[in-house]
């Protein structure tokens, strides 16, 4: 009887709840012919959290987000998101992909871009009504882009661009999001003005990741890093992980940040 | 001879339109040399499938043809991914040996049918009505309206279907694969009807129209809109425009219509490339003009408001004195001093400039930028 009044966690019981993670990466490798770009990675990101990854040039940041989307097939290994393979698990993930991967002059306005978001939910065939266009006027207001609806996507600046993949990836309303480099060319302003609503959305229980280049920065942005250099040095607790000793195992000798 | 006239252009305007729609989505994916490679590289499909069938209007024909089409996509993709050579390379690399394989295929066992290498090429409208539909001793129509129709609707069932698919994997093709609308497939499908449409058209117009009718329209249309709808629509109109127009050059002048039709395509483009809003030739150097009359005018009145006020401001809004401190050109200087007074940023008072109110605003706004 009187075990039943002992926490479960002291009877040796873990609780499912605290186990699940939001993305499980186990073991995998990614190559190109027989050059690896990630070997063996190990990743458990536990939901709601915002977690940077961080490597030097040529690190695998972008494949490894590339593999957890299913855009690149690993020579090994398997990838979960939420217990279940990405590709059952597609409506809850939001992908913010580099400003560079798409054609800028593609004749298409801001609106309809950030509608392109909805398409995952809205599937083959069925076209954007009313519903997609209030949604993504929704994530517009909260880029703080709502007056350029119209605008034709090439006379938008860099930082405006990424605000708008971002505004796309909000009208996902994804659980997972998962960002390769959204501060590339955007100035201080736009930078504190996307980092604001990540940290909205951690705050309202998603798992964020992001791909980040400015070390400067990782401890006041985020709470979870990951260091990458092909294989994975380390990962966890901002606090725990992000270590003089961590950086330099990943940057070599040739890291030029010092640690406050 | 009317309905002659009639049955060219209704056939010209069919297959104009039915290569533009497609042609939209290879011109946005930076493919129209693709569209050429089909054209050229389909040869040996025709030729084999007409060793099959022994007829030149056999609807196998065309998928034969389709699917050399799409081998040649394949064929440069696969090239292209071994790194070891870009795409223009690999585009140059395979539609010639595909097409001289169906050349010396029709030069080796081929040589007395009816399958001319010039009549691929080239193509002649003028006959295209000669080859009749006749459905019990009944005179439908020419054969080519009846392929092109078809093709037609076909481009145009698979563009409204999939309108939202192939926008999102032609913007933004890692997206549509992360939401599940396999861009690979779309890409197929769409190279598919590229292939089927050239085949098609190929019978009627030639080889080299068809490339003109595919990259032409949606090239101009591409000048003169932002959107993605209007680009499809415009292509059409442009297209039909080229067709019409270059079937009564080719009448007036009584030369090739095929030739005709691509030397309208060509002028049309031109013709826009130079006088549409905005984006034209003109427009940009119109705009140049103003912007550097603009300027200079932003510059003279940031260097009086800059000494405005101060003991030395007699001396600075002196117009002759422009020439010295802003080193310019006196009748440079002077048609600044003349543009700036024309738009009430200044006022000259005696040989000085004063600024007015907009002028000083003007100054201003341009410094806080």
């Amino acid at each position: 009887m009187n075990q039943l009044h002992t926490p479960l966690q002291q009877r040796g019981i873990k609780l499912q709840v605290l186990e699940t993670k939001a993305i499980e990466v186990t073991d995998l490798t990614v190559a190109y012919q027989d050059k690896p770009v990630l070997w063996d990675i190990d990743l458990d990101v536990p939901p709601g959290v915002l977690l940077s990854i961080v490597g030097p040039n040529g690190a695998g940041k972008t494949t490894l987000i590339k593999a957890i989307l299913g855009l690149v097939r690993p020579a090994a290994g398997n990838v979960l998101i939420y217990d279940k393979p990405y590709e059952v698990q597609r409506g809850i993930v939001g992908y913010v992909p580099q400003r560079g991967t798409v054609d800028w002059d593609f004749p298409t306005n801001v609106l309809d871009v950030v509608m392109m978001g909805r398409y995952g939910a809205l599937g083959w065939i069925r076209r954007p009504g009313r519903q997609e266009r209030e949604l993504a006027m929704q994530a517009l207001e909260k880029v703080g882009l709502e007056t350029y609806t119209t605008r034709q996507i090439s006379q938008l600046s860099g930082g405006q661009q990424q605000r708008v993949f971002l505004a796309r990836a909000l009208v996902q309303d994804a659980t997972v999001y998962l960002m390769d480099e959204p501060f590339q060319g955007v100035d201080a302003t736009t930078e504190r003005a996307i980092i604001t609503l990540l940290q909205e959305l951690r705050a309202n229980g998603k798992t964020v990741i992001v791909v980040h280049h400015d070390l400067q920065t990782v401890e006041d942005y985020f709470d979870w890093v990951m260091l990458l250099n092909i294989r994975r040095i380390a990962s966890g607790p901002v606090a725990d992980t992000f270590t003089s000793d961590n950086l330099r195992q990943t940057y070599g000798g040739r890291v030029a940040f010092v640690k406050k | 001879m009317l309905q002659g006239h009639f049955e060219i252009q209704l056939i010209a305007i069919v297959t104009a339109v039915a290569c533009a729609l497609p042609g939209v989505y290879l011109v946005l994916r930076r493919m129209t040399l693709m569209s050429d490679a089909i054209s050229h590289a389909i040869l040996p499909g025709i030729v084999l499938a007409f060793f099959l069938t022994h007829s030149l209007s056999s609807p196998l024909l065309i998928l034969a043809a389709a699917g050399t089409g799409v081998l040649t996509v394949v064929f440069v993709e696969l090239l292209q991914r071994t790194k070891l050579i870009k795409e223009d390379a690999a585009i140059g690399l395979t539609f010639p040996a595909l097409f001289s394989i169906g050349v010396i295929l029709i030069s080796r066992f081929a040589g007395n049918v009816h399958l001319d290498i010039d009549a691929v090429l080239l193509g002649e409208l003028a006959y295209a009505p000669l080859n009749r539909l006749k459905v019990a001793g009944y005179d439908l129509g020419p054969v080519s309206l009846y392929v092109m129709g078809v093709m037609l609707v076909l481009n145009l069932v698979f563009i409204l279907l999939f309108y939202k698919e192939l926008k999102l994997a032609t913007f933004d093709a890692s997206l549509a694969a992360t939401l599940g609308f396999a861009p690979v497939l779309i890409h197929y499908g769409l190279m598919t009807l590229v292939s089927m449409t050239t085949v098609g058209a190929f019978d009627a117009v030639g080889s080299i129209l068809v490339v003109a009718l595919i990259a032409g329209p949606p090239a101009t249309a591409y000048l003169m809109t932002d959107r993605l709808s209007r680009m499809l629509i415009l292509s059409a109109v442009i297209g039909s425009v080229n067709a019409v127009s270059g079937y009564w050059v080719a009448y007036l002048f009584d030369v090739s219509i095929a030739g005709a039709i691509a030397t309208m395509t060509l002028l049309i483009f031109g013709l826009v490339f130079l006088v549409v809003p905005n984006r034209g030739v003109i427009a940009i150097a119109r705009r140049h003009a103003r912007q550097k009359w603009e300027f200079a005018q932003t510059m003279l009145v940031i260097h009086l408001l800059n000494h405005e006020g101060l003991p030395e401001a007699e001396a600075e809004s002196e117009i002759t004195h422009l020439y010295e401190h802003l080193r310019w050109d006196p009748t440079f200087a002077t048609q600044v001093v003349r543009y700036a007074l024309n738009n009430q940023c200044v006022l000259q008072q005696e040989t000085q400039l004063i600024l007015t109110e907009q002028g000083r605003s003007i100054a201003q706004q341009a410094l806080v930028q």
